[in-house]
């Protein structure tokens, strides 16, 4: 198709363009995605920004201003910023060409880049996910979106055996750069099954990443670098962030896939948190600082593997940890992070770590159950009040 | 003619009529007369005969313990992989499932690294760490080797639609078993691949025995060729290996042209299901000699080499003979290699490492050094 030509002749015209404008930044050498071989065409295409965290104020300083944009828009950047720079990136899901993605996620992306590369597909996760990893194998890197992440359920077949294991069983022959993404969790009384939270099912499967989104920036960040990996990667995202507002930088940026992002700096204690609860999290901590207490929040980010190197310094200066999830408390992150905490950094330990998870029910549809589900800031509150005795 | 000697590598065309004409659904068939040559012929008689070998003597290396596992042999289909090499080239790709061994050698694959990977070694064209059901060659556009039943099929698609994305201008076989052909997937696929008329064929190897059920047990309509229902679709008989070469090529072409078609592989396995599985639970052995003596596929072409007089039978028993010792070489050949290091556990999960390791019950779950 004529746009698919169109692109493969562009991408080195772009990548020149783009390094020429951006002033130096150094990088870290943990950034994964800019350690790119000699012939690839991300290698040249411009600088990437390392410590997403730490660097975020200095590069809101340095550059124009940078630009506001809801979640949703900052997903649809990365889409449109990465189908440009490597014509073999290509969207894959339902309602994703024609009507601009259930979540506008990939509105007019059908009209950029033709429907060779944007592709609506019928109602049938199983054998499009496979497709997408059929297609990665043979050097394509498709983003695969599952309208809510529940209906990958019907794929998880693909997703574990396929997807996760054959780089390791063809002895590292075929590599899955696939990314697989969508929303998930709780939303506003949406029924038990379009409130699932698949990052508990998907932890155990080898040769995955896992990362979850948080905001703009982030998740802008996060996208980009989990299309640019070589390694199969979920990016849960949530339904109810998709409006959040935040100013990003206007220069090209990623976030490290395996880096945790300190929300804000603490001595007392220590919350890890990640997607929705972050900002339930932030929310009780604007009580808690009022009561005088003086937590230190990261927002984990990534789910698989846990940045333990964030977290353990954490706990070696605060001694006592709370995670709060919006996962089930049964095999969910929280048991996961609750364990290598434990194993890792026990010596540290001033208090058993807490877990506040959702309930180990079905999603109820009204209200006042709903909200009894999953954790509130009140309880968060109450749990520090309790580690912090 | 007279006949060339010794054996005829001769490259003067021949043309051979299929044993049976084609049965086709909402498509005109290739025509029965297959165009070929006597050193093809005699290259097929090599093949066969050399892939039936390989799998006879995985069940001795089996039975001997050296093979552990689930081991799924495809003596008795060879036709089908044979025939299928001799219409395409290796820009095309195929994907099939556990029953891998002998695609693996068609594509390129050789003996010594198929019965490494089979014991489990260093050298096994996987490192050892796939197995029997893990097979792949990717310089030769050969992706495996899948354990889980009908998965392979929209991997497939996938690969075809990665070739019509590149305008590669090549073609996939995504290959299955009448078992598997009842899986939903399949269809999605195949409606899919018609939608966005991508180069898929699907090809269902029809030994008609889904493990142990008979595939009048298993599937209400047993003509997989049609069930494709607004694809169209070629029956083949399977232990033709010039039937087979004529209907790939013919897939081939309307592949590209058109988009997906379905082929049909009339065939059988002489070996059960798997070397746990007898075989004779759920058939008779007059069922499984009846085959053997009236359709074997490598028999059929030695019964041409002899009437075409391309070949003497003494010359084709020396042939037989010196694949015998090619196999034994290269089984001695694939015991010399050691078993994987333990480090090899870790490595391949993912591209790169991030320095993430994780470890038995014993031992800590995941590792981070504080400075």
């Amino acid at each position: 198709m004529a746009a698919a030509a169109a692109s493969l002749h562009a991408t080195a015209a772009v990548s020149k363009s783009r390094s020429a404008a951006i002033p130096q930044v150094a990088t870290s050498v943990r950034v994964a995605a800019a350690s790119r071989g000699p012939g690839s065409a991300r290698a040249r295409g411009g600088l990437v920004v390392a410590r997403a965290a730490a660097v975020k104020d200095e590069a809101a300083d340095t550059n124009s201003g940078g630009h506001e944009v809801l979640m949703f828009e900052a997903l649809r950047e990365a889409m449109i910023e990465e189908m440009t720079l490597d014509p073999t990136v290509c969207m894959i899901g339902e309602d994703v060409g024609d009507y601009g993605g259930s979540y506008k996620v990939s509105k007019g992306l059908s009209e950029m880049f033709g429907d060779l590369r944007v592709l609506d597909t019928p109602i049938a996760e199983n054998s499009f996910t496979g497709m997408g990893v059929g297609a990665a194998m043979k050097g394509l890197r498709p983003v695969v979106e599952g309208m809510n992440m529940g209906f990958l359920l019907l794929a998880y077949n693909q997703i574990s055996n396929n997807c996760g294991m054959l780089h390791y069983t063809s002895g590292g022959q075929f590599k899955i750069p696939i990314v697989i993404r969508g929303p998930g969790g709780v939303g506003r009384q949406l029924g038990a099954e379009h409130s699932q939270r698949l990052e508990s099912y998907f932890q155990s499967i080898p040769g995955l990443q896992m990362v979850a989104c948080s905001t703009p920036y982030n998740a802008k960040g996060l996208l980009k670098a989990a299309i640019r990996s070589e390694n199969p990667v979920v990016v849960f995202e949530h339904v109810l962030l998709y409006n959040m507002k935040e100013k990003i930088p206007d220069e090209d940026y990623i976030c490290c896939l395996e880096e945790a992002e300190m929300v804000r700096p603490g001595s007392q204690v220590t919350i890890l948190t990640y997607s929705r609860m972050r900002y339930h999290v932030m929310q009780a901590v604007k009580t808690l600082v009022n009561k005088g207490y003086d937590p230190e929040v990261i927002d984990i980010r990534s789910l698989k593997p846990f940045d333990l190197h964030t977290i353990g310094n954490s706990v070696k200066k605060t001694h006592r940890v709370l995670i709060v999830e919006e996962c089930m408390r049964t095999g969910g992150i929280g048991a996961s992070l609750r364990s290598a905490i434990i194993d890792n950094f026990w010596d540290e330990l001033d208090a058993p770590p807490m877990c506040l998870s959702s309930q180990d029910v079905p999603t109820p549809y009204a209200a006042p159950l709903e909200d009894a589900t999953v954790v509130q800031p009140p309880q968060i509150v109450a749990a520090i009040e309790e580690i912090c005795r | 003619m007279a006949a060339a000697r010794p054996i005829s590598d001769s490259t003067a065309p021949l043309t051979i009529e299929t044993s049976m004409p084609f049965t086709a659904h909402i498509v005109d068939p290739p025509s029965r007369d297959v165009a070929t040559t006597p050193a093809e012929l005699v290259a097929f008689f090599r093949d066969m005969s050399l892939m039936r070998r390989m799998e006879i003597a995985a069940d001795s290396l089996y039975k001997a313990k050296l093979i552990r596992g689930f081991c799924h042999l495809y003596d008795g289909q060879e036709a089908v992989t044979v025939g299928m090499e001799a219409a395409i080239t290796r820009k095309d790709s195929i994907i099939t499932a556990y029953r891998d061994h002998c695609i693996y050698l068609s594509r390129g694959g050789d003996l010594v690294t198929a019965f490494a990977e089979l014991m489990g070694r260093q050298v096994g064209c996987s490192r050892g760490k796939g197995g029997s059901m893990h097979f792949y060659k990717k310089d030769a556009n050969f992706y495996g080797g899948h354990g889980i039943v009908g998965a392979q099929v929209p991997l497939g698609c996938g690969l075809a639609f990665a070739q019509k994305y590149r305008k590669e201008d090549s073609v996939s076989f995504a290959l299955y078993g009448d078992g598997a052909a009842n899986q939903g997937q399949l269809f999605e696929a195949l409606n899919i691949s018609a939608l966005w008329k991508l180069p898929a064929i699907l090809v269902c190897e029809n030994n008609h025995y889904g493990m142990g059920t008979a595939e009048w047990r298993a599937a209400k309509s047993p003509s997989y060729y049609k069930r494709g229902d607004y694809v169209p679709g070629l029956k083949v008989d399977g232990m033709d290996v010039l039937a087979v070469k004529q209907a790939c090529k013919f897939a081939k072409e309307h592949a590209i042209a058109n988009g997906p078609i379905v082929l049909e592989m009339d065939t059988y396995r002489y070996h059960g299901h798997s070397m746990s599985d007898p075989g004779s639970t759920y058939r008779t052995r007059d069922e499984i000699s009846g085959v053997r003596q009236e359709r074997d596929p490598i028999e059929r072409v030695r019964k041409l080499l002899l009437a075409h007089d391309l070949a003497t039978p003494a010359e084709l028993k020396d042939m037989e003979k010196e694949i015998r010792k090619e196999v034994d070489t290269a089984i001695a050949k694939a015991k010399e290699s050691p078993m994987p290091d333990v480090s090899e556990l870790f490595t391949n999960v993912y591209v790169k490492g991030f320095g993430v390791e994780s470890f038995g019950a014993d031992r800590k779950e995941l590792r981070a050094t504080l400075p």
